[in-house]
């Protein structure tokens, strides 16, 4: 499959299963909001490591929020339910409680309740105070800018995480300029987040090292500097590769939001030194979910 | 299907209790089986259909035409289904209802919505003393739903309250939210002597300056967040709370029982 120059690999993007929530910060005003969101989704670029995954899902206007303040709604994924839980509650405590004017709310209703300020309210050495609205539980926790508000859980519901495709380029600059382009488009889209600096991974790895004590190592058939060294899978004039991660709360929103990103890249053109979209996978043995980038594009 | 109506035949010098005649309870009963149900009348039984012509089918929507202020315990543990109520009403009107709706065109006697768990009970008129309180001698009065006066309310409103909002757009008597656990209650209007006598937990929200006791510690003025929250909560109503233009989020909160836990709050708009 070809599409305005630029070859799509009859390949498939491997991804898994996780537990994920939403959650929405208000503040006094988006500036704020952001802080707080920004904050709390930092360091979760890759389970591997930072233990979750996380990121600004899109920004509220006040219409859209519980207590009509400005705000951002977060995803965040894991791999079990247990470490979601440990991350969300760690991150609200120490992101947004400590984060000027906010407030933080559940953004998924559904599914298995988690906690969010449940037990923060601690915090509030026997002065919070909890109110129930609606049937949804509040804590309100006095703080040194007047009250933190809370809600007391979020819904935890079964998502996919690491749906992802490959852009290869003449050079690194069209490689990142394209995606940047397929950021912007799919950050449009709801449910789905792209966790990695800027939504762009450039250290994509394999399963593996020939180091025992490292599980994952650099994709050295898609680096390329290595082209005369490893069993390579770029073309001669290739310099530059980089990813994109989805996690997504459906297997149709990371295949809408693979559709989107791949299509804005591909509206670049050979034209613009854009070479390839490939995936990555593991031979399909790992990941129940399989996104086949001919089939998505077609 | 038609609601099921019972029409008051005359007004009877004994009071009634009205217990029996609840959604729940009439489950699988025929009309003649309920028109046989006996409810105590002072110190006799008396049959329902002495009491009330009887119409209509549907036992999830049941109408009383013609109450008056000696039908007790109308609507106890309700649960599900709604009562309509044409007049006023006694005492323990839906006490420990357990949901549903109930409402009411006129007024309403002593201890309405007393231990009530959850649901919707609305009174047209005024309540008596003891709304939404705990029986003499029990520790928790209603621990759950929302309650809506659109008149005035006697004293100990709110006495023992554990959970729920009680909304008032009338005026409160003494002792409003006395030996309150927790729990929200509004008043828009004046509120009696000892507001919130004893309170532990729970939140007094005002429209009015009231006279606060000693008691009360006053912690300044503040906005909120929770409070667009709370009156979100009460668009759906038929009420003048469901009004924006009454809303506010900026309150002078005042703390106490300081004679008791403390942690209660009274919050006046400001």
């Amino acid at each position: 499959m070809i599409i305005n120059g630029v070859t799509i690999d009859e390949t498939f993007a491997e991804a898994f299963g996780m537990k994920a929530t939403r959650a929405i910060i208000t503040a006094q005003n988006e500036k704020w909001a952001m802080i707080s969101a920004q904050a709390m989704t930092g360091f979760a670029t890759s389970v591997i490591a930072c233990g979750c995954e996380a990121g600004i899902e899109k920004i509220l206007d006040s219409s859209e929020t519980p207590d009509g303040r400005p705000g951002v709604a977060i995803l965040i994924f894991a791999m079990g339910g247990k470490g979601l839980a440990k991350q969300l509650e760690t991150r609200a405590g120490q992101c947004v409680l400590t984060s000027p004017t906010s407030a933080l709310f559940a953004g998924i209703d559904e599914g298995v309740q988690i906690p969010l300020g449940k037990n923060l309210r601690y915090f509030g050495d026997g002065f919070q105070v909890s109110k129930k609205i609606q049937g949804k539980r509040y804590w309100r926790i006095p703080v040194m800018d007047g009250e933190f508000l809370t809600e007391a859980t979020t819904g935890r519901v079964e998502a996919v995480g690491g749906g992802n495709f490959l852009v290869l380029a003449k050079s690194q600059p069209q490689a990142l300029a394209a995606c940047e382009a397929a950021i912007e488009e799919m950050r449009k889209l709801p449910n789905v987040i792209m966790p990695f600096p800027g939504g762009v991974v450039r250290s994509g790895s394999k399963v593996g090292s020939k180091y025992p004590a490292l599980g994952a190592s650099t994709n050295d058939a898609f680096c390329p500097t290595l082209k005369g060294m490893t069993k390579t899978e770029l073309p001669a004039d290739c310099e530059s590769v980089m990813e994109i991660v989805i996690d997504g709360l459906t297997k149709e929103d990371i295949d809408k939001a693979m559709r989107v990103g791949i299509q804005a890249v591909c509206d670049l053109g050979i034209e613009n030194g854009i070479q390839r979209i490939s995936a990555g996978n593991y031979g399909g043995k790992l990941g129940p979910f399989h996104f086949h980038l001919q089939e998505i594009m077609a | 299907m038609s609601a099921l109506t019972f029409t008051m035949k005359h007004r009877f010098d004994q009071r009634v209790d009205m217990s029996p005649l609840v959604c729940n309870k009439l489950e699988g009963l025929t009309p003649v089986e309920i028109a046989a149900i006996e409810l105590q009348n002072g110190k006799r039984k008396i049959r329902v259909d002495e009491l009330f012509r009887i119409k209509g089918s549907d036992i999830q929507n049941i109408v009383i035409e013609g109450s008056f202020s000696k039908l007790d315990f109308i609507g106890k543990q309700l649960d599900g289904g709604s009562i309509t109520i044409h007049g006023d009403v006694g005492a323990y009107l839906g006490q420990e209802m357990k949901t549903g709706t109930i409402k009411v065109d006129g007024n309403a006697g002593i201890y309405a919505a007393c231990e009530m768990k959850n649901g919707y009970l609305e009174i047209k008129g005024n309540a008596g003393d003891f709304l939404a309180a705990a029986l003499p001698g029990n520790k928790q009065g209603m621990k759950g739903g929302t309650v809506l006066v659109k008149g005035d309310v006697g004293e100990r409103a709110g006495d023992h309250m554990r959970r729920g909002t009680l909304l008032i757009e009338g005026n409160a008597g003494d002792y409003c939210g006395s030996r309150m656990v927790a729990g929200t209650i509004a008043v828009m209007g004046q509120t009696g002597r000892y507001l919130g006598y004893a309170m532990r937990r729970g939140t007094l929200l005002l429209w009015n300056q009231p006279q606060l006791s000693a008691t009360f510690n006053d912690c300044g003025s503040h906005t909120l967040a929770f409070l667009p929250i709370l009156f979100a909560s009460f668009m759906k109503l038929n009420s003048k709370f469901s009004n924006r233009s009454v809303a506010f989020n900026r309150v002078q909160r005042y703390a106490g029982d300081m004679s008791e836990l403390g942690r209660g709050e009274v919050l006046v708009k400001i």
